[in-house]
């Protein structure tokens, strides 16, 4: 399915939703990053996804909440992160979605590394990235 | 039987690699001796999280897995 079907189907499920918003995140062309790989932990990654998911539209009062994360090798340019929130106004989705993406960024079960012309190398979470977390808490 | 030690993200590499089978039941010394001096100065790291039978554990010193079940060390993540 693709970014477009997805985000049609999204809002197909959420008729009554007063608006939807959505985020799609995408390997960077720059830096000489030639790819990116995503690992997760079976185990717990969808699971934490899945109350992820669920906080934030308690949190938010949410009609809905999509939340897409690949894992494997990815190229420059293409889809990492894909989600969409409906809610009955435009505040409520905006949050829902900058909530979510922060968590996923840094308090969700995935490892990242890319692979430059000198090999490969781990991606840690930067400052900032810990800081968006903060500020939910 | 034995306890799976699964190592995730950057410590794979540091292990080179991906997990350690041992006898159980495995508490935190055990876990410590049984990874290696690299992977175990890691865990000296409160970041570093243990995840036993699927559960992240609040206390990682807690740690008690039987034969048969995961542990998984899960280092500081990164994803999006």
């Amino acid at each position: 399915m693709s970014v477009g079907e997805a985000l049609a189907a999204f809002n197909a499920a959420h008729g009554e939703a007063g608006g939807i918003a959505s985020f799609l995140g995408k390997v960077r062309p720059d830096g000489g990053v030639r790819a990116l790989e995503l690992t997760h932990y079976e185990p717990l990654t969808l699971r934490g996804m899945e109350e992820l998911a669920e906080a934030a539209s308690a949190r938010f009062a949410l009609d809905g909440a999509l939340v897409w994360h690949r894992i494997g090798t990815m190229r420059p340019g293409e889809p990492i992160v894909l989600v969409a929130t409906a809610a009955r106004h435009r505040r409520n989705a905006f949050a829902g979605v900058d909530f979510l993406m922060d968590h996923l960024k840094s308090a969700t079960w995935l490892w990242k590394r890319e692979r430059r012309v000198d090999g490969w190398h781990w991606i840690a979470p930067r400052p900032e990235d810990l800081t968006d977390l903060e500020r939910w808490k | 039987m034995a306890v799976r030690i699964l190592l995730l993200g950057p410590l794979r590499d540091l292990a080179e690699r991906q997990e350690i089978k041992t006898n159980g039941p495995l508490d935190w010394p055990g876990l410590l001796e049984a990874v290696g001096p690299q992977v175990a100065a890691q865990l000296a790291d409160e970041k570093v999280n243990v995840a036993c039978a699927g559960k992240v554990l609040a206390d990682r010193t807690s740690l008690v897995a039987q034969d048969g079940e995961e542990v998984a060390l899960l280092p500081p993540v990164s994803g999006g």
